[in-house]
Order: C-alpha cells, then structure tokens, then sequence
C-alpha cells in the first residue's frame, strides 16, 4: 500500500549568527559589507556564521488512517519538521509527499483578529485554515455550540476570557475535514474539561480514517491518542514504533546533559578576575524535580581564592526569582585554583511547574567589601514540560501556580 | 440490507473520492509562481480584505467619513498656501482646488497603497509563521482597503466637481479605471519589493514613509507639469504618478489633449516596477517565515 506520507532524507540547515540580536539584520550592516568585500561571499561582520541541521536526513512513512505521535525535548527539531510538513519553510534538502488533503494547526486560532467578533473570526479563521465560505456556512451552527460561547458570538473576541477565546479556536480547527492533520501540541491549552472533549473530538477524527500527525511534549496525550510514535534527537531519528514503549523509553532516556559555554558572552558585570567559563546543566529525569548544575570557573590571575561565594538564581520567565541557591547558605565555599575550577550543585525537591526557567549565576569574594567577579544572567535555560505530577494518569490543572506540592484529601467528616 | 449499501452507484463513487491530491515538498528551485493556486486562495484574499475593512471603520464613531475628511482638508491647506502665499496657479479656468485633488486623489491611494502593501507581510506575521498560503495574497489584498478609501474620496471629488460647476470630459471617464489600474500596479510594484525586503530588513519601515512623502515633490500634485521645462519633463513621467494624473487632468479638466506618448513612458515604467517587484517578492517568498 503506499503511504499517504512520505518523507525520504527530509534536511534543513539553519545559519546562525552569532551575536546579533535578531535574525533579521539592519541593511546598513549588509551594504557596508558589500562595498567593502564586493567580490567575497556576503558575510556579516562582527558575526560568526554556523550551520545547524534542525533536521538530518530524516525518513518515514506514515500509512493511511493512522496516529503518529512525534516526541522530543526541545530544539529535537520535531517543530522544524512540522513547518516543513505544513509548507511554512522550505527543507534544504529531501522530499516529502503528502497524498491528500492536508491541514495544519501550529496553533489555535490563528489569524484572530481582536476587533472582530466571535462569528467573524470563526470565517476569517476557516479561510485560513482553508475552509470556504460555503462550508462554514454549513458547520456554522455545529462550531458554535462546540464552542460553548454562543451567548457572546456577536461580541468582539478581545472581551473574551481566554477560555473562551480558545474553545471557539478549537471549535473551528475541529470541524476541518482534511485527510491529513498535522497538529503542534494545540492541545496544551483551555482547562482539563475542554481538553477531554478535544481529545474526544480527535478520536473520532482519526476513527473517520484520517491520518494525523500529532507532535507533543505531552507523554500522556501522544499515549492516548497515537498508535505509533518517533523520537527526534538533534534532528535525528533516535527511536520509533510502538506509542506506549517510545514514550516510555523517552522518559527513561531523558538524562541529557545541556551544555553551554559562557566564554564567548558580552553581557555580563563583575571585575572578571574570575568568570563562569561553561555551566552544564543535566536533567537527572524528565519533569526536572532534580537538577545537577556543573560549573566551571576560570582563574585569569595568579593568585589563589580560598573562599569564593557561588550562587545560582532561578528566575521565571517574568523575571521574578523563584529560588536562590547559595553557597554561603549552607556554609560552602569555593576553593578557586590556579586555572579551571569545576563545581557540581545539586538540587533536590524541586516543585517547579511547566514553563521556561532561567539561571542567572553568581561569583563573589565572601568578604566584608565583596567584589564581585563574575555575574551572568540567564546563562542557562530549563524547560520544564507537563507532566503527570501526581502520578494519577492526567495533568495536573496548574494554571497560575508556581510549584507543586504534595498533598493529600481526606473525608473526616465521620470524626466530628 | 439494501444493495445500493454494498454496492455504491459507479458515480457517487466517483464523486466522494476525488481525484487524489498529491503534494511533493522539496527545497525550491527556481521562482515558484502558481496563478492557479493564487485562484485557488481567491476566498482568503477576500475575507483578508474584508478584515482590513471591517477593522479600520471598527470604533470609529465618524467611519468613513474619515476618508473624505483628510483629504479635504489637505487641499484646503493646498489652496491656501500652494495657490494664494506660493501662487502656483492651475493652468486655464479650473480652479486650483479642482485641479489639485485631481491629482491629490490618486496620488493618496499610491501613497496609502504603497505603505500597506510594503507592510502587510510583516502585519500578518502571525499567519505567516503559522499557515502556507501564496504569500502574495498579503500585499495585494493590503490594498483593498486603501480602495476602498479611494472610493469615498472619489466621491468628495464629484462634490467638489458638482460645487465648481465643472463638467468632467468624457475621456476622463473613459480614463478612470484604467488609470487606477495603472496607481494599482505602480503601487504594488514598490509595494511587493518595499514588503519582501521589509522581512529581513526592518529598515524599511523608516525608509516608505520618507520615501513616500517626498516622492510627492516629485509628482505633479499640488504644481502643473509646465512648471519643469518642456525638453525635461519625460523625466517626469518615469514616475508612473505623473502619467497617472497628467491623463485625468486632460481628459476630466479638459486640460489640453491626453500626453499618450508621455503615459507611455510611465506605463513601461510600471511594467519595470511591478516584474521588480514581483521577481524579487518571489524569489524571497520561501525564506519569510525563517526571517521574519
């Protein structure tokens, strides 16, 4: 049978910059560097050119009517796939052939706009999922009441709540009728009750016999809804077949170690007698609720510290601080030698919920008249992804919290 | 169980699978230009349209009368400072209000669409890193809206035709569309190669406006052509504008007889602008989403 998907030796190369603030480049810098080097191939000055396969000769087929599920840790490159799939960026090199109608959701409601209200968006927002106007015009009804906001359709979308708001994005997304769909963990989203319809609804989609691709950091979702999963590693295929047993081994196998070399950074404050030269931070499982942290400091003078003050912060993505881990609180200090130093912070009980996590690092003398010698801010990232807390089988509902914690419900109304 | 159950009708058959669809991804070659796709995208043109509209005159409280207010008062400003302190005259009887909205009314559609068209890939970003359409839709359905501005100061403009007892000529009517066909691509032109360079160089977005306000010293809206010296002014019609208004002022103003071989020096210009701009938006289209 041929497969409704297939994808033979699919690549993609990105060229990073180094120390540019965006992507997108000032055309001053690039017409400067034409003139002067108008026979060299165009590079930007004061950057340093890599190339980075998001995406490594990536094959597979996917047959008719089924689930796959395509798992990794971020920057696996699964979301490069996923923009490939759905045409939003071109390979560099490779194929895939897509036998069928195909719609892609990155996300929900795409195309939203706030001024306009809840019937005029689920138009604008089936044109762009493609969908014409006749048949929402048809599933019109049907996609309101999915939505559950039918009282406010006339209302501009930018009152909503935004519950509401995603519910009726959902709403239209889950009365498209493609053959394939690609969907981006769209289903992170709306409280648990939505969420079990939305699987519901996705269910029976794919009993309809279509074929869905469904990419996720969501071990438990990929596990209820796909047959079959792959893992992506560095652009790599590392692991696929059975749903169950890849997420399985994904969160055994997901002690990876992410190394960051700190040389190279400008931004940072302090006398720079001493620096940070690479912090390494290695996730002991995959919800993070232990973190070893591996430092390396470097000595630039020819004296020895005896007693040097380390600490690190973690810091939401708002930039509030959600932990301090300082040395001196529990009585250590850092012995700095005559070149490199290396130093391993462990943490336990860490109760952080899903979202980026930022470590801003510290280095000190422990005296009266502290001199600070190194201090760089978000050296290191962790992404810490959904998951089941509790061990019950279902996410747990965290939205707004900061951490979780353990506890336990009892009925002791018979002891009163 | 009925037979028609088991044994579906050769026809209906037929008709619930169509002819298989089969897309083949790989990296682009050369210029990827699909007219039939484009066809195929027509509803999204439209309801991107329909959103410019509905969102510009959302919360307004005057609406559309926006539209005619601005450029009213612009060429009262015109008449006050151009014709009475710099005395700039119109050429022949017409008045000078009439004379200058003539050219002021197709020159704000370049202007508004040159601006909306360079900035509608970065406008809707948003479905652009998420969504594949022909991204050509962006640009060109941008100007609809500014069309539709267009619209209502046209009708200023037979106010103002109605209050100065002119009568347009027939030639200008004749001329009307394509002459705003010929604003259209000229500035769509710009638009295409301004929007795709807009993607990778934000730069652009300080460059349209200036270029924009100070192309109208270049275009004879608030000076009649005869103004430059008769053996220079070709040079002035390599602006596609200069054409553009030169042809509505002799056929509407009854301002002499219409320059055809001068229109056909800015109709070869747009040409060069809008195969520009085209070929450069092309080339670039695969990239936006990595750049944008």
């Amino acid at each position: 049978m041929t497969p409704i998907i297939e994808i033979n030796g699919l690549s993609k190369a990105y060229v990073i910059s180094h120390q540019r603030e965006a992507a997108y480049g000032s055309l001053r810098d690039d017409i400067v560097n034409l003139l002067r080097r108008p026979f060299q191939p165009h590079i930007t000055q004061g950057a340093r050119r890599e190339t980075v396969w998001a995406l490594d000769d990536v094959s597979f087929d996917v047959q008719q009517g089924e689930i796959l599920g395509i798992i990794g840790s971020n920057g696996s490159g699964k979301s490069t796939l996923l923009k490939i799939l759905s045409r939003i960026t071109d390979p560099t090199k490779g194929s895939a052939i897509l036998r069928g109608r195909t719609t892609s959701l990155l996300e929900v409601g795409t195309g939203f706009h706030p001024e306009l209200t809840g019937r005029e968006n689920i138009f604008l927002n089936g044109a762009i999922l493609g969908m014409g106007k006749k048949e929402v015009d048809q599933k019109f009804d049907t996609i309101v009441e999915f939505s559950g906001v039918s009282r406010y359709i006339d209302t501009p979308v930018k009152y909503y709540s935004s519950g509401m708001y995603v519910r009726l994005a959902f709403a239209v997304a889950a009365h498209l009728e493609p053959e394939i769909l690609i969907i981006d963990e769209v289903l992170a989203v709306g409280d648990a009750e939505f969420q079990r319809s939305s699987l519901g609804k996705m269910n029976s989609v794919a009993r309809e016999g279509r074929t869905v691709v469904f990419v996720s950091h969501n071990m438990q979702s990929v596990r209820d809804l796909c047959k079959t999963a792959l893992q992506l590693d560095h652009g790599v295929i590392v692991n696929s077949g059975d749903a169950t047993e890849v997420t399985d081994s994904y969160l055994g196998t997901t002690e990876s170690r992410h190394r960051t070399p700190l040389n190279e950074r400008r931004d940072r404050e302090g006398s720079g007698r001493l620096t940070f030269s690479e912090i390494v931070v290695n996730d002991t499982n995959l919800d993070l609720r232990e973190l070893s942290i591996d430092l390396s400091i470097h000595n630039h003078t020819s004296e020895v510290f005896d007693d040097v003050l380390v600490s690190v912060v973690i810091e939401d993505n708002t930039g509030r601080s959600i932990t301090n881990i300082v040395g001196q609180n529990i009585g250590y200090a850092q012995k700095v030698g005559l070149t490199e130093s290396r130093l391993r912070i462990s943490i336990a009980n860490m109760h952080l919920v899903p979202g980026t996590y930022y470590l801003n690092v510290f280095l000190s003398s422990d005296t009266m008249n502290s001199e600070i010698f190194d201090w760089v801010k978000h050296a290191a990232q962790i992404v810490i992804p959904e998951y089941d807390y509790h061990g019950t089988g279902r996410l747990p509902i965290m939205k707004g919290a900061t951490f979780y914690s353990d506890f336990k419900f009892e009925d002791v109304s018979s002891l009163a | 169980m009925k037979l028609e159950e088991i044994l579906p009708p050769a026809r209906k058959r037929e008709k619930m699978a169509p002819k298989p669809v089969e897309l083949v991804i790989k990296p682009g070659g050369a210029l990827r230009f699909n007219p039939r796709e484009l066809w195929q995208y027509r509803e999204l043109f439209y309801f991107f349209a329909w959103r410019d509209i509905k969102v510009r005159y959302k919360q307004t409280a005057l609406g559309v009368v926006w539209a005619m207010f601005a450029p009213l008062v612009t060429v009262v400003i015109f008449t006050i400072f151009f014709n009475r302190v710099a005395h700039i005259k119109s050429p022949g009887i017409i008045p000078y209000a009439v004379f200058s909205y003539t050219g002021l009314l197709f020159w704000n559609f370049f202007a508004a669409a040159v601006s909306s068209t360079s900035g509608s890939l970065v406008a809707n970003q948003g479905v652009i890193t998420k969504i594949y359409f022909p991204r050509l839709i962006a640009p060109f359905s941008a100007t609809i809206v500014n069309l539709a501005d267009f619209v209502f100061a046209f009708v200023l403009y037979a106010a103002l035709l109605l209050y100065y007892r002119v009568t347009p000529g027939l030639a200008g009517v004749v001329m009307l569309l394509p002459m705003l066909a010929l604003t259209f691509f000229a500035a769509t032109g710009m638009g295409l190669f301004f929007g795709a360079l807009n993607v990778r160089y934000r730069d652009v977005r300080f460059v349209v406006p200036f270029l924009v306000s100070s192309l109208i010293y270049l275009t004879p809206v608030i000076y009649p052509v005869s103004l430059v010296p008769e053996r220079y002014q070709w040079l002035l019609y390599l602006n596609p504008m200069t054409g553009v208004i030169q042809t509505m002022r002799a056929g509407t103003l009854h301002q002499g007889a219409i320059p055809w071989s001068m229109l056909l020096i800015s109709v070869a210009s747009t040409v060069c602008m809008l195969v520009l701009g085209l070929f450069y938006f092309l080339r670039q289209e695969r990239s936006f989403a990595d750049y944008i």
